[in-house]
């Protein structure tokens, strides 16, 4: 394996402070501050057209966002903006990697060649720019068996190693969603930020995902944000939730709070019948 | 019509197919008349500096009953396909079939590529003809890597190919340059044309770039045409020497050593056509090692991975334009070298030879071949090379068809005759089952 | 001082030509997202017939200018729009949903397969055709030389203007601009409000084969020139005016068809005639370069 997972257990990690992205005449997301830690869950949870996808397209470069920074503590490259980088650089430099609320696998690749794909910087600079790799030299051969090893071992944690050499086009719903973390895992993030990843899953398949994440922050210490719509999965294995309604953020804190907070239920029910659940 | 037929009231999912089929086909024949009737029904010829129009009715007739009988044929035909596929789809095994005997028509086409001048000796013609299937071969697979592997629309393809020849054609003219320096001179100055171009436009959406790079071509043609003390104008470049037999030229000149004087052998002019093909032969080879090589190295697959979905690459950390970058210019590069040897086989170059219709059927044999496939290049260069020498209505109707191909290929089957795609690495490891206690719960 | 007011009028006569095609470019790129490669060749198509038409008028002896230009347009645009159909049914609209790559290589076919289909079936010489509205206006007289403003020059540039705003007025303010704004922005939802997308997309195609045949038709009585290639550079200039303008924006097609018109005319009589098309192709590169979104289009946001 090459990157030994760094530790950021504990530390804050992504720094998003006062971000606002518009879009025209429609703010997306207003003021928006947050503290993302190192290898815990955080949960961003909202109704549809809160801004949460746009949220992430802001983080990993895919917006540039209209005002607010996010800064990526990097242990080893220090404070990066985020704002700032192209959205290569994000998942390249910073660490930061994300899934697609629509998955986006490479459909005629197959499953193996997609998560080969992943760690595609670190095959080049090995291949020396295809001039090693041509001439079939030692050091890309190595970096090559590490990087099948490493696809290897993120496909056996996601059972996906059956199904290694067909391609990933033809897969189940569920399956593609396994592939689409495989592959992100596969680029050694720091902050995994995953988009409804458990959209379209069975109940059976969500709860695999529960624990999925479980031992992903606890045992590798990957820092995951977390857009979901289920609670099931959102309430069961957030250390921390952040509810974002029209852009803004009405409620931050543990999934308790969240659960018994009247502006979250507001939001969710619609002022009338959160009244009427007060009154009774 | 001379009874009208009575109306009948049928909801169409219950209409007869046949009757269902007679109409359909009935709406394109009359469609086709609706087409038909400017272009084949009239059309204008010159009478001594007056057009007059002139009608060509049994034409138009014919054309329409061929489209309905066409259409009506081709109907049953794709039932019959729909219904063979959805049996061959219940059918598919799980894991992707590998297809040995591609391997081997491979082996079996080199070794015929091999012997071809020695088993059709003293036929020039053929010889002959095989170099330029070679050389459309080349340009194929060059063009491969742009448009089959990393999935860019590529219409100005023969720039790079004029770029080729014009270096060998003003390097070896001017300062006396010969083919086998020019070679990696040209291929570097391709490549930096493909970067040169393709910097800019590459961050631009597929169809921009497409008629970008069509606008390139066009450009190259121009300067090549209009700036005469550079390139010799729409004249060209003439009296391009040969290439030699490391060193030792092909003539019947008895003053110095030549080929044949050499290897005392009666001169002839055969042996240049043969040494011309088996050195395209192994430009051809080498082109084709080298791209098969680079596309299982992670350059080629993040080539593929571009193609397939360049927001996923991003979000993947890849800087897609180098990547894309890195196969224009390879691609580029490999239509220098074709230029290099187009140049030297032809002793002469004029900007004739690199019009867009040579663009689109270096595309042509791309798409006609299947995207990415090596082996359907060969195929389509074959057929488009041989089907114009067949006979001079197939050269007149060449374009014709190359056009229509092109979008029934991409219709019916996108992936283009061969449209196999073998993955680029595999497992290889016996899948183990995985544990109850392993996997997701680890 | 006259040459330069010789070429303004030249070419602003030239960029209407090109405004009108870029329309048909922008229409059909604005519902399906996409360039119609062979959007240049119906419009060679519909010159050819005006030939024919024009050619078998004069045979007939209708010599009335009005009501010879009148038959020519309505038969052009009708044999053109039908073309235009066929070409969406036959290269578009079996590749819905297919790849990026597939519909643009069917393009490129379809556009191939009708130049050459007009090579074959009306003869690859230049068709000659006399002069159907003569003669102009003398403008004035400047160091001897005479600034013409020839009425086919006046026509052209108030059937450019006029079909502007007739098109203008039809995207934006009837049901029928409305249903094809709705495609542009999301298909699957338009066709399930219940709205006909095929017929949407068709009829969309059509209207910009009937403004490539109205070009076809004004180019053809303007030069008195055509033959089956002219649709290959016409194309790439109109398309170019149609980025310069802003795809997707009417009225910048306009713009960028009279600006790449000034530009192509002015180059040609100051610069180097050789050399006037490299301008268009030099503006094409430096538009997409640093302003892709034309001079009046709307910035495309990357969807992801």
């Amino acid at each position: 394996m090459s990157a030994p997972t760094m530790n950021t257990a504990g530390q804050t990690l992504l720094e998003v402070d006062s971000l606002t992205m518009r879009f025209g005449g429609l703010t997306a997301i207003n003021n928006l501050s947050l503290n993302v830690p190192g290898g815990k869950i955080t949960s961003i949870i909202g109704p549809n057209g809160a801004g949460k996808t746009t949220f992430f397209n802001c983080l990993t470069g895919f917006y540039k966002p209209t005002t607010g920074s996010v800064r990526m503590h990097h242990p080893e490259h220090g404070p990066l903006a985020l704002e700032q980088m192209p959205s290569y650089h994000v998942a390249r430099k910073a660490g930061v990697v994300r899934t697609f609320q629509n998955i986006r696998l490479f459909p005629n690749m197959t499953v193996l060649e997609n998560l080969i794909v992943a760690q595609h910087n670190a095959l080049q600079h090995a291949s020396r720019f295809s001039l090693a790799g041509l001439f079939g030299r030692a050091g890309y051969k190595q970096a090559r068996e590490a990087a099948l090893t490493k696809a290897e071992m993120w496909l056996t944690r996601l059972k996906l190693l059956d199904i290694a050499d067909l391609a990933a086009g033809n897969l189940s719903y569920g399956t593609q969603r396994r592939i689409e973390i495989a592959r992100a895992l596969c680029v050694d993030p720091l902050l995994l930020c995953l988009d409804e990843p458990a959209a379209g899953l069975n109940p059976r398949e969500s709860a695999e995902l529960n624990e999925l994440l479980l031992y992903l922050s606890r045992e590798h210490h990957k820092g995951i944000l977390l857009i979901e719509h289920d609670m099931n999965v959102v309430m069961r294995v957030s250390d921390h939730i952040c509810v974002l309604n029209f852009g803004n953020k009405i409620a931050e804190g543990t999934p308790e709070q969240i659960q018994n907070d009247p502006n979250v239920i507001k939001a969710y029910l619609g002022e009338d019948e959160a009244d009427e659940k007060e009154a009774a | 019509m001379t009874t009208p037929a009575p109306i009948q009231f049928t909801p169409t999912h219950q209409m007869p197919a046949m009757l269902a089929r007679a109409k359909d086909a009935v709406g394109v024949a009359l469609v086709s008349l609706l087409l038909g009737i400017p272009m084949i029904g009239l059309h204008t010829v010159d009478q001594g500096g007056v057009l007059a129009v002139m009608t060509r009715w049994p034409w138009l007739l014919a054309f329409v009953v061929a489209m309905f009988v066409g259409r009506f044929v081709m109907q049953f035909a794709l039932d019959h396909v729909k219904l063979n596929k959805a049996k061959r789809e219940r059918k598919r095994p799980e894991v992707a079939a590998r297809r040995p005997w591609l391997t081997w028509l491979g082996r079996a086409l080199l070794g015929f590529a091999v012997v071809l001048p020695i088993a059709f000796s003293g036929n020039r013609y053929v010889v002959d003809t095989a170099t330029t299937v070679l050389i459309y071969v080349m340009l194929g697979w060059g063009l491969n890597v742009v448009v089959g592997l990393a999935g860019l629309l590529d219409l100005g393809y023969v720039a790079f190919y004029a770029v080729g020849a014009y270096t060998y054609g003003l390097l070896s003219t001017h300062f006396g340059w010969g083919f086998w320096e020019t070679l990696p001179v040209a291929g570097a100055l391709t490549a930096s044309f493909g970067i040169l171009l393709g910097w800019p436009t590459l961050r631009l959406r597929g169809d921009y770039l497409a008629i970008v790079t069509l606008g390139f071509g066009e450009i190259i043609r121009l300067i090549l045409v209009n700036w005469t003390d550079f390139s010799g104008g729409p004249n060209g470049v003439t009296s391009i020497p040969r290439p030699t037999f490391f060193g030792l030229p092909f003539s019947p000149s008895t003053d110095e050593t030549t080929f044949s004087s050499f290897f005392h052998l009666d001169y002839s002019a055969d042996h240049r056509v043969i040494f011309l093909y088996y050195v395209i032969l192994a430009l051809a080879l080498l082109t084709n090692l080298f791209v098969s090589r680079l596309r299982k190295l992670p350059v080629g697959i993040a080539w593929e991975a571009v193609r397939e979905d360049e927001v996923a690459c991003k979000a993947l950390g890849m800087n897609v334009t180098n990547i894309k970058l890195s196969a224009f210019a390879i691609g580029a590069m490999l239509g220098g070298f074709a230029g290099v040897f187009f140049a030297a086989r032809q002793g002469f170059i004029s900007p004739e030879s690199f019009v867009f219709s040579e663009s689109a059927t270096i595309l042509a044999i791309v798409v006609l071949g299947g995207m990415g496939s090596q082996l359907g290049v060969v195929f389509a260069s074959v057929l488009l090379v041989l089907l114009p020498e067949l006979g001079r209505d197939f050269s007149e109707y060449r374009m014709l068809l190359f056009g229509a191909a092109m979008i029934l290929i991409m219709v019916w089957r996108p992936g283009g005759l061969i449209a196999h795609r073998e993955p680029t690495v595999k497992l290889g490891r016996a899948p183990s089952p995985v544990p109850a206690n392993q996997g997701a719960q680890a | 001082m006259g040459q330069l007011i010789q070429q303004l009028i030249n070419g602003l006569t030239l960029g209407a030509v090109y405004g009108l095609i870029a329309l048909g470019y922008t229409m059909v790129y604005g519902i399906i997202g996409m360039i119609n490669f062979a959007h240049g060749d119906i419009y060679m198509v519909s010159a050819i017939i005006a030939v024919t038409v024009l050619t078998l008028l004069g045979s007939l002896g209708i010599a009335a200018i009005p009501l010879s230009l009148l038959i020519t347009l309505a038969v052009a645009i009708f044999f053109t729009a039908v073309y235009g159909w066929a070409v969406e049914r036959v290269a578009y609209r079996p590749l819905r949903g297919s790849t990026r790559l597939a519909p643009l290589i069917s393009a490129i076919g379809m556009s191939i397969f009708l130049q050459n289909m007009v090579q074959l079936t009306q003869g690859a010489r230049v068709k000659p055709i006399a002069a159907l509205l003569p003669g102009g206006f003398e403008l004035f007289t400047q160091n001897g030389f005479t600034v013409h403003l020839a009425y086919t020059q006046i026509l052209i540039v108030i059937t450019t203007v006029l079909l502007l705003c007739v098109f203008s007025y039809l995207i934006t303010r009837t049901s029928f601009g409305r249903q094809q704004r709705a495609c542009e922005q999301d298909r699957t939802m338009t066709s399930l409000l219940g709205i006909n997308v095929d017929r949407t997309i068709s009829l969309t195609f059509v209207l910009g084969a009937a403004l490539a045949a109205v070009a076809g038709v004004m180019v053809t009585v303007y030069y008195g020139v055509v033959d089956f290639s002219i649709g290959f550079v016409a194309g790439i200039k109109a398309f170019t005016a149609a980025v310069l303008g802003g795809v997707g924006s009417l009225p910048g097609a306009v713009l960028g068809g009279l600006i790449i018109g000034l530009i192509e005319s002015f180059w040609g009589a100051y610069l180097s005639p050789a050399y006037s098309d490299l301008g268009t192709f030099g503006i094409l590169i430096l538009v997409l370069m640093f302003r892709p979104s034309g001079l009046l289009g709307r910035p495309e946001v990357e969807k992801v």
